[in-house]
């Protein structure tokens, strides 16, 4: 189980923190390149030889990086996919060109030592109730939800948008570096070019799956968590098959999701739109 | 887009800084890989065919109010059909491009069809079908696909006969690059001037006029999407038949996603797209070159790109304040 959870976890942070941002509205395409910072500031922190400096550090760039994508979402009012690709285009660039500088040409794995973390696990699940509660059980959560569905109402109510728009995406941002550096210092135990590997849109997709509930979220990413598991195991057992079929597994899962979940019903009625305040 | 290009020149001096180059001598040796001689610019011309053509891509669907990120996928599928249909041998590089546009277009239509039909956003869609797509590449050029009597994962070589043609063997200067110039003044047009492309933008910018219309808008959006996917495996063709007549595991070299900034960049204009792709043709020429004085160099093609994408939003934004 704790094999599973650990499998889970990126995708698993990811998604839970999707799903505040989304809740407030925000459709976060850049959360692929959060990750991919997180993941990679996380892989340098840990050559400190305290994993917790990793961790944090991954942490850290993820919400810098997502600082710069609230300017252009938030401040700038722009197109949320235009400003979420080019920050994922900036984030591989950066990553890579640095990576292959520092550790030489071929900007392949780089090993570093790797430990099992159930305190982080332990948060992972311990996220749901939380996050579950924040959103649903607080005014805050309401005054939240509320800037995803009806924002000028909101507005018009004593609350600005823009903040807490700002504040669900800086969560999501934070457990976005929380996946990253969990991928790079805990799972791969290294950093390659690109490691996040569309985790990031995975993680979007379970969102939708997940009916925009963290804890439906959580579970459906345990589910893609469960699918890599499961085609590490076949690979190991060297069954006569093709083993690009099951590498494409947890993509062709996450769209067969989107194409049964449909329109996803539930989601959030203005997601996605940027908020201009009114003049 | 010649607004952009002191916001551009400013983002490569301050990468090149930041990634511990001395601005004027990287700069140096970025013009000359680009535009030195007959190498530089034929080189630099070879770089801008594939980004010209996912650029045009992007045009139609973006403009169509589809965000088809797919680029990258639909040129891998575009690619492996032009491959399939080389072993076949029965026509020359006419009928393969052909059937490489064909193949880029429907996995573009398959994203479209997703979205009208299931509510599946493109932008998360065709990123999916990307990865399912590299996986599909991984899987042909070691399986069906695979040259006989080999063990290397890659296609079997093209006859030269099944090549585009070259203008002299000292360059790899393709004739794919005025095909590619040919069709953004076609796209162009078909924006323009044509009730298709007027649908299509009303589409995109204004849903609820198109629906009064009485304009088919998901048909239309499918369609916009489909010819995105097409001229976005048809890139993955012209590289194909125009630079090694091979297709290995890393035969997508980010072209698709590196058509969303020429595309942005040009304005999501046709003739726009024209003159930011042979900017970033020669960029990417010449971080090439850099690349062999600094590990590394021409990956910062990614940072400029995703920059100059950030300055177009905020240079817009300033814009549509002051208007």
């Amino acid at each position: 189980m704790l094999d599973l959870l650990r499998f889970a976890a990126p995708v698993a942070f990811a998604s839970l923190g999707e799903t505040i941002g989304q809740r407030a509205g925000v459709l976060n395409i850049g959360l692929e390149g959060m990750m991919l910072s997180g993941a990679y500031a996380g892989m340098l922190a840990r050559q400190t030889g305290n994993p917790w400096v990793g961790i944090l550090a991954g942490v850290a760039a993820a919400i810098l990086v997502g600082l710069l994508q609230l300017i252009f979402v938030l401040k700038l009012e722009a197109d949320q996919v235009v400003a979420g690709t080019a920050i994922n285009l900036l984030a591989l660039g950066v990553t890579s060109a640095s990576y292959r500088k520092i550790f030489g040409e071929s900007g392949e794995l780089l090993s570093i030592p790797s430990i099992s973390n159930s305190v982080l696990i332990g948060f992972m699940v311990l996220s749901v109730p939380m996050l579950t509660w924040l959103l649903f059980k607080t005014r805050w959560g309401l005054a939240l939800r509320a800037a995803g569905e009806y924002p000028d109402a909101v507005q018009a109510s004593g609350f600005s948008v823009v903040k807490l728009r700002l504040q669900a995406c800086l969560i999501g941002a934070a457990y976005a570096g929380l996946a990253g550096a969990h991928l790079s210092i805990v799972n791969a135990a290294s950093f390659q070019e690109e490691l996040t590997k569309g985790r990031g849109f995975i993680a979007i997709a379970m969102v939708t799956f997940g009916r925009f509930n963290p804890a439906w979220a959580f579970v459906a990413s345990v589910v893609i968590g469960g699918a890599e598991m499961l085609q590490y195991r076949l690979q190991a057992q060297s069954i006569q098959a093709p083993p690009q079929l099951f590498l494409a597994l947890p993509y062709v899962f996450a769209l067969l999701v989107l194409v049964f979940v449909g329109k996803g019903g539930r989601a959030p009625g203005a997601l996605g739109i940027p908020y201009r305040k009114e003049q | 887009m010649t607004r952009f290009v002191p916001a551009i020149i400013l983002i490569l001096l301050l990468s090149l800084w930041a990634f511990g180059v001395n601005p004027i001598t990287g700069c140096e040796i970025i013009a000359r890989g680009a535009f030195g001689g007959e190498v530089g610019l034929s080189r630099t011309l070879v770089a801008m065919t594939p980004l010209l053509l996912t650029g045009l891509g992007m045009v139609i669907a973006w403009r169509a109010g589809m965000y088809n990120i797919g680029g990258e996928g639909q040129y891998i599928i575009g690619g492996l059909m032009g491959a399939s249909v080389a072993k076949l041998h029965f026509g020359g590089p006419g009928v393969i491009l052909l059937s490489t546009g064909l193949g880029g277009a429907f996995y573009g239509a398959l994203a479209g069809w997703l979205q009208v039909k299931r509510g599946v956003h493109a932008a998360i869609s065709t990123i999916l079908l990307n990865f399912i797509a590299l996986q599909i590449l991984a899987w042909a050029v070691t399986g069906p696909l695979q040259a006989p009597g080999t063990t290397a994962s890659q296609t079997a070589t093209l006859e030269p006969d099944q090549m585009l043609a070259r203008w002299s063997n000292r360059t790899d200067l393709h004739s794919g690059v005025l095909l590619a110039i040919l069709l953004s003044f076609a796209v162009w047009v078909l924006l323009s001037y044509t009730s298709f492309g007027f649908h299509l933008r009303l589409t995109g910018e204004n849903p609820r006029a198109a629906r009064a219309a009485m304009l088919n808008a998901d048909r239309i959006r499918v369609q916009a999407i489909a010819l995105s996917g097409g001229l976005c495996g048809l890139a993955g063709g012209v590289q194909f038949l125009g630079t090694s007549g091979v297709i290995d595991v890393g035969f997508n070299q980010q072209w698709g996603f590196l058509g969303i900034p020429v595309a942005l960049l040009g304005g999501l204009n046709a003739l726009g797209a024209l003159a930011s792709s042979f900017l970033f043709g020669a960029l990417m020429a010449g971080t090439q070159s850099l690349s062999r004085s600094v590990l590394g160099g021409d990956l910062l093609i990614f940072v400029i790109q995703g920059a100059a994408v950030l300055a177009f939003l905020a240079m817009r934004r300033r814009e549509q304040a002051n208007a």
